[in-house]
């Protein structure tokens, strides 16, 4: 038992990040607060040195699932593999780890270099080499100026590279982040999210990154996990949720401004596959269905910036009300109704102005637009 | 004819009836807690002649500090005659160690309930403050017995450990609700960062609490310095406190009552909760209020 315990905790500490295995396994994790069930029969398999963003909502158990792996929460069932080894039962220090937390938790009474070093003096690691990794960390996220401040003389952003500081001179094998920059402002927001993609490629450690902002998780992840309702509803790269989601869920989740959704009927004719908005036929002959041959009532999902407008539009178009347009700098996004009164959003460069009022000819290309079941949850025909 | 003003800078704020009651009312509510103290304190410096003339409100003739010599150094507790002075170290012995040491107890079960997860802790924290209501009387004869045949009654460590007993529900309550408002993520941190039970309170929690110390300090310093039954019944005859002895030289008197050494005993009984909260009532506010903001 004592063996094992300093065999871990010396694979914990040993310099190298790349010479050791974590790989990260969930197997069939149940945790539930009383009667509350939060995860039930969960499992999500990460591999090594992999950048998974876990997504959803606020109360869709993406917070417990990374506190389940960190160890700050039993589990009820399951098992959690980091490494190849089994640490569902090991204390959070022993399953080497670090973690960042969304509100910094930079001890408040430490200095900025007593904060990212107390995890090795708690451990007994000698001074010298204590410095060294506070010293490397520092340098690498810049904040060798602050390491003599209190966290309440820094800002925002500073707090927390000094957390994620901290995280680093643990010289883990698997990250945690815990929402790190919901706390920030959107311009420091950016400047850290690449701050940290670029952590990533440098020490290619395996990083588990929960957030619900889904710019984050498709700028960073190599892989995204949606969640909702205590279950991953999709787990892929983020282009395939971006362009091939599996539910509406995800699908108006994901990206902004959100997906536009219609609903009408999917039908066939002697010209292929068409969608009949209304009066309105819009041609899919060429749609991957997942069965093919189905008609009936569908609800067709496109993003603004797949609609072709004005001379793009092609033969395929049809005029479109102009109700609303709204300037965002780079272009414009024009809120339009089809003749049938189904409201959808289209964005425009910002060059030739569009007034409320204007008729706009429009096209949905069936390359990029996707059809689901109705209802709010309609899964991906 | 009303004069148009043109609003502009401060609104202007009337003197209205209202205000002046309320002025009123404050004043007379600090005359009537400062006049007692104003008596007290002339009478102290008065001789026994002149306080015989009767005029409570006069200024002393010519002040003297005999009284408070006598007071502190030789006047009679019973059948010793060595002033206030014995009650005083006596009360110094018994404040520190069990300022200390509830405090200590105190803040340790108030980390403990409020981080970790303690099986049944929602039932200890009741019980500890449904106990907390229960008057002291109703523990003094059991606790009595059971020092007894411990072989500890009459002493120090006895009335240390009934004190520390008896601040026992204040002080877990006061730090249990302080950790509750510090934010989780700094004890997961901890955690992490592979800090144990001990550690996480010693480096990490205490260090916060400073606040909630300064306060608990105040409170236990001035409730165990006015503590009079807890200290005649467990003490001991040899460790008898302040209080207990101020009682002896006001009712033991023979003969003419020294109105003036009693004035003088009394108030230096009461300098120490006095100097503690005039040195740190700007840190009890704010702690009380740390406090109050959450949990």
């Amino acid at each position: 038992m004592s063996a094992a315990m300093t065999q871990a905790s010396s694979q914990a500490m040993s310099h190298a990040a790349t010479d050791k295995r974590c790989d990260v396994s969930v197997k069939d994790v149940e945790i539930s607060f009383g009667r509350h069930v939060v995860l039930e029969k969960l499992s999500l398999d990460i591999a090594q040195s992999e950048f998974i963003v876990l997504l959803g909502p606020s109360g869709c158990g993406k917070s417990t699932l990374l506190n389940a792996i960190s160890g700050l929460l039993d589990v009820n069932a399951g098992q959690i593999w980091i490494g190849g080894r089994n640490v569902t039962w090991e204390e959070p220090k022993d399953r080497g780890i670090a973690m960042v937390f969304q509100s910094y938790a930079l001890y408040p009474r430490m200095s900025v270099r007593e904060n990212m070093s107390f995890g090795l003096r708690v451990a007994g690691m000698p001074a010298n080499e204590i410095q060294k990794r506070v010293a490397d960390a520092a340098t690498m996220l810049k904040i060798t100026e602050l390491l003599d401040r209190k966290p309440s003389q820094l800002s925002g952003g500073q707090r927390q590279r000094v957390a994620i500081g901290r995280a680093l001179v643990r010289d883990a094998g698997v990250y945690l982040f815990d929402e790190p920059l919901s706390n920030l402002d959107a311009q420091l927001r950016a400047e850290l999210r690449v701050e940290i993609k670029r952590l990533h490629q440098r020490l290619r450690a395996t990083m588990i990154y929960v957030t619900h902002d889904q710019i984050e998780a498709l700028t960073l992840a190599d892989r995204i996990a949606v969640m909702k309702d205590r279950v991953i509803q999709q787990l892929d790269t983020p282009q395939k949720i971006y362009r091939e989601p599996v539910n509406r869920f995800v699908a108006s989740f994901v990206g902004s401004p959100a997906m536009n959704f219609m609903p009408g009927r999917v039908e066939r004719g002697a010209t292929g596959a068409t969608f009949s908005l209304g009066d309105l036929s819009i041609p899919i002959q060429g749609y991957p269905f997942k069965s093919p041959g189905l008609t009936g009532a569908a609800v067709l999902g496109i993003r603004p910036e797949h609609v072709l407008s004005g001379a793009e539009a092609g033969p395929n178009a049809f005029n479109a009300q102009v109700e609303m347009a709204e300037p965002m700098g780079a272009d414009t996004l024009v809120w339009c109704r089809t003749p049938s009164g189904a409201s959808f959003s289209v964005r425009v460069d910002s060059g030739p102005s569009i007034a409320p009022g204007d008729t706009l000819p429009v096209s949905f290309p069936v390359g990029t637009l996707s059809l689901f079941e109705e209802g709010p949850d309609g899964r991906r025909l | 004819m009303v004069a148009m003003v043109e609003p502009t800078g401060p609104r202007p704020r009337p003197l209205t009836p209202a205000r002046i009651g309320l002025y009123a009312f404050l004043f007379i509510s600090a005359l009537f807690f400062l006049v007692p103290l104003y008596v007290m304190i002339v009478t102290s410096l008065k001789t026994m002649p002149e306080i015989r003339l009767g005029n409570l409100l006069a200024l002393p003739s010519a002040p003297s500090i005999e009284a408070w010599v006598k007071a502190w150094s030789s006047a009679c507790t019973g059948l010793t005659c060595n002033g206030i002075s014995v009650g005083f170290f006596n009360s110094v012995k018994i404040l520190v160690p069990s300022v200390i040491v509830s405090i200590a107890v105190g803040s340790l079960t108030g980390y403990a309930l409020s981080f970790w997860r303690v099986p049944v802790a929602g039932i200890l924290f009741g019980a500890l403050m449904t106990v907390a209501f229960v008057p002291y009387q109703i523990f003094i004869y059991p606790l009595v017995r059971i020092f007894a045949s411990a072989g500890i009654s009459n002493s120090l460590p006895a009335i240390v450990i009934i004190h520390t007993i008896f601040g026992l529900p204040t002080m877990t309550l006061l730090f249990r609700n302080y950790f509750a408002s510090l934010p989780i993520e700094l004890f997961k941190a901890a955690r992490v960062d592979g800090a144990g039970f001990f550690r996480i309170f010693w480096s990490v929690m205490l260090p916060m609490a400073t606040p909630m110390l300064i306060v608990a300090v105040i409170l236990q310093v001035t409730g165990i310095w006015n503590d009079f039954i807890l200290g005649l019944v467990f003490a001991g005859r040899e460790n008898l406190p302040m209080t207990v002895q101020l009682n002896n030289i006001v009712n033991s008197t023979q003969g003419e009552r020294t109105y003036n050494v009693d004035m003088a005993a009394t108030l230096l009984t009461a300098l120490v909760p006095l100097v503690v909260y005039f040195a740190s009532g700007r840190w009890f506010v704010r702690g009380i209020a740390a406090g109050a903001v959450k949990g």
